[in-house]
């Protein structure tokens, strides 16, 4: 059974930690990983830089080129994950653009990502249809699940979709917008995480982008399984060492 | 059947597609449905029609270039893309674009830009039809191209500065694309050439055909035959490219000759010859050639000519490589600088830089005698002239 699925069912509001590998050192990656376990982090998504994130806002954008400058490549972390199930036994999740991975080779790519203990993939510009069409069943061949993206202007027709192609969780985006850290959340939102709650989807939905305090946690999660903190960590783990992980966490929840 | 053209999911075989997050999926689908019946009405026919006429100054002239054709030995023509208003082919795409834009109800244009001729032709057309425009242009082309800065701002454009990564097109690029992610409601994109996701290089490719539309009919008045021997055409995402092959793609007597910036030399490191140096990957939501590290990481082109400077190339033009139904040359600085500052003591015509780097392939081809030639004269050299005068030292 794959982790994400057997997390997924423990039945609690899930708490999801994203950070670009490599930043802000080159080795930052393990370190990273080991203290937000240790911390009670319940599933981590690992970002492969990229050079043309183009669907992320400053902070992560920043945190890309930070990590290639470090040297950091699909190769090498691959490198520093090789042991990392000896050591961490969270749910893990890689999320990157589609080119490196393109360029890596897909099947060479998931069969890596099995043997390091990988469970899921996020690429956001994979598009729905040609994962269904062209990949899925490598993807499967692996045992990663694949996680899609939706919208506030996605339509409830493709969120059927969406759903019925779904095996993991289904990634919220909580607002029509690019990464970024957000202080609160208004009533569109809230009035959006009601309508895909009220949907009753088979995928359990983990909302993310602009979740950044227990504020923004706690309204996330009121109808989904989860949340994801990404571009606050990452401005956090800039400024801090990786032992001070456990005070972030502990802010949130 | 072989088709040269787009299919219904936006391929030209292995390359195209909308390789996009789905945050833009809406927007995206959107034009993807309308585009081609928005086109095909009637009322949107005669307006796009009478502004080419009456607005941009088309049809452009077909020229013969006498002293052009006894050096190099053939009947060489150049078509004066150069002539239309703001001088370069970029407002047939951006006229045809925001028509497109008003029709779907947006009241907010952007756009990206390197060299600033597209930004220009966006501000133009936004300055007629009363319409919102955000210029997205690096940083490093803001410095390099001050006219074309000022233009913009004259014209009631708003420029942002692209900060991200190499600063210069491909992050203009991504810049205007985070735009429309935060903007998903009452925002057009309007794409300068034939890149991007589709419909942008279908649709673009159709605004740019006017050239070769008229190149059939002008050519026909002239040597009595509507089909050329070759078209020459430069390429940076290759919009000037794609109009002025579109209507002999096929028809395979028409030699097609597609010309990428070599920059210092395919082989220096500094270099922005796509089909050269590329490989299959993706950018900025298309599947096509492009320039990239084995990791996958797209690097940055270079080349004299700031309009042919991205690291990619529209996913037809792949296709066109990879089919042999184009042949692609390049030519250097060098080369390119000196065909220019040729054109002009021959035919008494500054042309832009890009421009110069389809008259460049002249020098390289052999021709017989009666072959007709038609060069795609992109744009003019005006926006060019400091970078002539450091060259030249004028
Ligand atoms: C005069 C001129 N020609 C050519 C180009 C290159 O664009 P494309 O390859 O899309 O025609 C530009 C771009 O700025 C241009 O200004």
């Amino acid at each position: 059974m794959n982790r994400i699925v057997n997390k997924l069912n423990e039945n609690k509001k899930l708490l999801s930690i994203y950070f670009t590998a490599g930043y802000p050192e080159p080795d930052s990656t393990v370190p990273i990983l080991e203290n937000l376990e240790r911390s009670g982090v319940d599933m981590v998504e690992i970002g492969l830089p990229f050079s043309d994130p183009l669907a992320d806002g400053p902070t992560i954008q920043q945190s890309s080129t930070q990590a290639l400058k470090n040297g950091m490549t699909t190769k090498k972390l691959f490198a520093q994950l090789e042991n990392i199930r000896e050591k961490v036994s969270i749910p893990l999740l890689l999320m990157g653009y589609f080119n490196p991975i393109l360029q890596f080779g897909v099947e060479e790519f998931c069969k890596k990502c099995a043997e390091t203990g990988i469970d899921g993939l996020i690429i956001p510009d994979l598009p729905v249809e040609v994962y269904h069409n062209n990949y899925q069943k490598i993807f499967k061949k692996y045992n990663l699940v694949n996680v899609f993206l939706i919208t506030p202007q996605t339509t409830e027709e493709r969120i059927r979709y969406i759903d019925s192609i779904s095996d993991g969780f289904i990634y919220m985006v909580s607002t029509a917008s690019t990464t970024g850290a957000q202080g609160s959340f208004g009533n569109t939102q809230k009035e959006y995480f009601k309508r895909i709650s009220r949907m009753q989807l088979k995928t359990p939905q983990i909302v993310g982008f602009g979740i950044s305090n227990k504020e923004t946690f706690e309204l996330a999660t009121r109808h989904a399984a989860g949340a994801i903190i990404g571009s606050a960590f990452v401005k956090f783990v800039g400024k801090n060492p990786p032992g001070k992980i456990g005070s972030f966490i502990n802010s949130i929840h | 059947m072989n088709t040269y053209y787009a299919d219904k999911k936006g391929y030209y075989g292995a390359y195209g597609g909308a390789f996009i997050p789905e945050m833009l999926y809406p927007n995206v689908e959107e034009l993807k449905k309308n585009y081609i019946s928005i086109m095909q009405e009637v009322s949107f026919q005669k307006e796009f029609q009478q502004l080419l006429k009456d607005y941009v100054g088309r049809p452009s002239p077909l020229f013969y270039a006498q002293r052009l054709s006894e050096k190099y030995q053939a009947k060489i023509y150049l078509k004066r893309e150069d002539l239309n208003h703001t001088g370069a082919h970029k407002i047939n795409n951006t006229i045809g674009q925001i028509l497109l834009a008003k029709r779907l109800g947006k009241s907010r244009i952007i756009a990206e830009t390197g060299a600033g001729q597209h930004g220009v032709a966006t501000a133009t057309v936004c300055a007629l039809m009363g319409m919102e425009c955000v210029v997205f242009m690096g940083e490093v082309d803001i410095a390099r191209q001050a006219p074309n800065v000022a233009r913009m701002k004259m014209l009631g454009a708003e420029v942002i500065p692209a900060t991200s990564g190499s600063k210069t097109l491909k992050d203009a690029t991504n810049e205007a694309i985070r735009d429309w992610i935060n903007n998903p409601e009452d925002t057009f994109y309007i794409i300068g050439s034939v890149v991007g996701p589709h419909p942008y290089p279908d649709m673009v490719a159709r605004f740019q055909s006017v050239i070769s539309q008229e190149i059939r009919f002008q050519l026909k008045e002239h040597e009595n035959t509507s089909k050329p021997d070759y078209i020459i055409a430069c390429v940076g995402g290759g919009s000037n490219a794609a109009g002025a092959f579109f209507h002999y793609l096929d028809n395979k007597e028409v030699k097609l000759i597609a010309v990428e910036a070599a920059g210092k030399g395919i082989d220096s490191g500094e270099s922005a010859a796509t089909s050269q140096l590329g490989k299959d990957g993706i950018i900025h939501g298309s599947r096509t050639l492009l320039m990239q590290t084995d990791d996958g990481q797209i690097t940055e082109p270079y080349s004299i000519s700031a309009g042919l400077d991205y690291p990619g190339v529209g996913p037809q033009h792949a296709h066109l490589f990879k089919s042999g139904r184009a042949r692609f040359l390049s030519a250097t600085d060098d080369e390119a600088m000196q065909a220019g500052l040729e054109l002009c003591q021959l035919e008494g015509i500054i042309p832009a830089i890009e421009s110069a780097h389809a008259l460049a392939a002249l020098e390289k081809m052999t021709f017989k005698k009666e072959d007709i030639v038609v060069v795609n004269l992109s744009g003019r050299g005006d926006k060019d002239l400091n970078t002539y005068i450091n060259y030249f030292n004028f």
